[in-house]
C-alpha cells in the first residue's frame, strides 16, 4: 500500500470538507478498499474515516420506513431484531454477505457507494425501491446505480442513510460464489401495492431491473408467472465462474426461487 | 506519525505507526505478537483473526490506527497462564489441526461464534461459521468437532438459540 493521510472527522460536514479536495477517499468498513490498495489499484493520498461519526450509524422504523445509517455493519442489520421483524429479506441478505469477519466491518453505505457488480446490496436498494440520502439530496435507487462501479454520487458527496419503504411481501435468492460468498447471480423480488420489482445483481456489470418478469408478477404474483420469461445473455457478464448463458438461465431460477420464499 | 494507543490481551499498547501499518502488522511487527498469522493478505483465509471490542475481525485488512482506544484479543490473551482456553482445549482434545498455520485464526473465529451463538452452535452453523477461515491442509471435520465441543466447555452444553 502506499502511503497516505489519515483523518477521522467526527461530524459529516467536515468528512465533506475533507473529501473535496484531492484525491481522498472515504474509507467506511474498508473491506473492499483496503484490499484494492494493498494491490495497488487504488492509491489515494488521504483517507477519510467516516466511523467517528455518530450520525451515520443505527437502525429505526420510522412508520413504514426503514432508516439504516451509512455507516451500520452488515452484521448489525443481519442480527438486529426490528430489521428482522419489519424486513426480514434485508436482514437474511445482510447476513449472506461474505463472511463473518467481513461482516463485522462492512458497511451498507460502503457497499453501494462502491456498486461492486456481484454486491448484493444493490439488489436490495434496487428490488425495494430505496432512497439512498446523503448530505446534499435523496436519490431513487433506480437513479442511484448508473454502471460497474459506478453511481450517481459526486465528488464530496457522502451517503448518511438508506431509506427502505416496507414491503408487503420480499425475498432475496442468492446463488453465491462458493469461494467468495458474491453473487453469481442474486435476484431480490419485493411487492408493495401495485409497486411490484425484480432486481439482479451479480449477473450483468450493474444491478437491473427485470421489466417483463415485474409485469407478469403484477398479472400473478407467482414463480409460474415467470416461467416462460429468460433475460438476454447477450447483455450479461462472462468470466471464469459462469457463462452470460448459465448466468441469464440462473436469473429466472433465482427469481422463481426468490418469488416462492416471500 | 499518528500514535496508536489500544489494549491488547488487557495491557495498554502505544506505538507511532504509519497510516497505512494494517491491524495485524501492528499486533506482529511492533507488538512482536506473532500468533496472529498471515496467511493470504487478501481478506480471504482468516489466520490473521483477532477480536477487536468483542467482534471478530481479519486483521489483515483493517487498519491500526482505526482502532485508537479499542479493545484487541489476539490468540496469545486467550489462555490464562497454563490453563489453556476451552476452545484451544478442544482443538487439542479433538486433533483439530494439523500444521497449525490456520489454527490462531480458526480459534478466535471459533470463540467469537460461541459468543455470537451464546451456546453450542449445530454443524450447519459452525461450518457456515467457517466460512471466512481457510484450512489447506486437511479438511474441516476436527476443526467442527473441536468447536461444537469447545463451545460446550464454554457454555456448559447449552444449545444455542437459533
Amino acid at each position: 500500500m502506499y502511503e497516505f493521510a489519515y483523518h477521522r472527522p467526527n461530524s459529516v460536514r467536515k468528512a465533506a470538507s475533507l473529501t473535496a479536495s484531492g484525491e481522498a477517499k472515504l474509507l467506511a468498513g474498508g473491506q473492499t478498499l483496503l484490499p484494492t490498495m494493498k494491490q495497488r489499484l487504488a492509491a489515494p493520498d488521504a483517507l477519510v474515516d467516516l466511523a467517528g461519526i455518530e450520525v451515520l450509524q443505527g437502525i429505526e422504523l420510522k412508520g413504514r420506513t426503514l432508516h439504516i445509517g451509512a455507516m451500520t455493519r452488515h452484521a448489525d442489520v443481519a442480527s438486529n431484531a426490528t430489521v428482522r421483524e419489519a424486513l426480514p429479506a434485508l436482514a437474511s441478505l445482510a447476513g449472506g454477505i461474505g463472511d463473518p469477519h467481513v461482516r463485522a466491518m462492512g458497511t451498507l453505505g460502503g457497499s453501494i457507494a462502491n456498486n461492486d457488480p456481484a454486491a448484493d446490496y444493490p439488489a436490495a436498494c434496487l428490488g425495494l425501491g430505496a432512497t439512498i440520502v446523503t448530505n446534499k439530496r435523496r436519490i431513487a435507487a433506480d437513479d442511484f446505480f448508473t454502471g460497474m462501479f459506478e453511481t450517481a454520487l459526486e465528488d464530496g458527496e457522502i451517503i448518511t442513510k438508506v431509506l427502505f419503504p416496507l414491503p408487503r411481501r420480499a425475498a432475496y435468492a442468492k446463488f453465491d460464489n462458493p469461494a467468495s460468498r458474491y453473487a453469481l447471480v442474486g435476484v431480490f423480488v419485493s411487492k408493495r401495492g401495485r409497486d411490484i420489482r425484480v432486481a439482479v445483481t451479480g449477473a450483468g456489470p450493474c444491478v437491473f431491473r427485470v421489466p417483463a418478469m415485474e409485469e407478469a408478477l403484477g398479472r400473478r404474483f407467482s414463480p409460474k408467472s415467470l416461467e416462460d420469461i429468460s433475460v438476454d445473455a447477450g447483455d450479461l457478464n462472462s468470466d471464469i465462474h459462469a457463462s452470460a448463458e448459465y448466468r441469464a438461465h440462473l436469473v429466472g431460477v433465482m427469481a422463481r426461487r426468490a418469488v416462492l420464499a416471500t | 506519525m499518528p500514535k496508536v494507543t489500544m489494549t491488547v490481551n488487557g495491557t495498554s499498547a502505544s506505538a507511532d505507526v504509519e497510516p497505512r501499518t494494517l491491524l495485524s502488522q501492528f499486533l506482529r511487527d511492533h507488538l512482536r505478537l506473532t500468533g496472529t498469522h498471515v496467511g493470504c493478505d487478501t481478506s480471504q483465509c482468516g489466520a490473521c483473526v483477532v477480536h477487536v471490542d468483542g467482534r471478530a475481525v481479519k486483521s489483515c485488512t483493517t487498519l491500526a490506527v482505526q482502532w485508537n482506544g479499542a479493545s484487541v484479543t489476539t490468540i496469545e490473551g486467550l489462555a490464562s497462564g497454563d490453563q489453556l482456553h476451552p476452545m484451544q482445549e478442544a482443538f487439542r482434545e479433538h486433533h483439530g489441526l494439523q500444521c497449525g498455520f490456520c489454527t490462531p485464526g480458526m480459534i478466535m473465529a471459533a470463540v467469537d461464534m460461541v459468543n455470537r451463538h451464546g451456546g453450542v452452535p449445530d454443524e450447519k452453523t459452525i461450518r457456515e461459521g467457517l466460512e471466512g477461515n481457510i484450512c489447506r491442509c486437511t479438511g474441516y471435520h476436527n476443526i467442527v468437532k473441536a468447536i461444537g465441543a469447545g463451545a460446550a466447555a464454554m457454555t456448559g452444553g447449552k444449545q444455542a438459540a437459533e
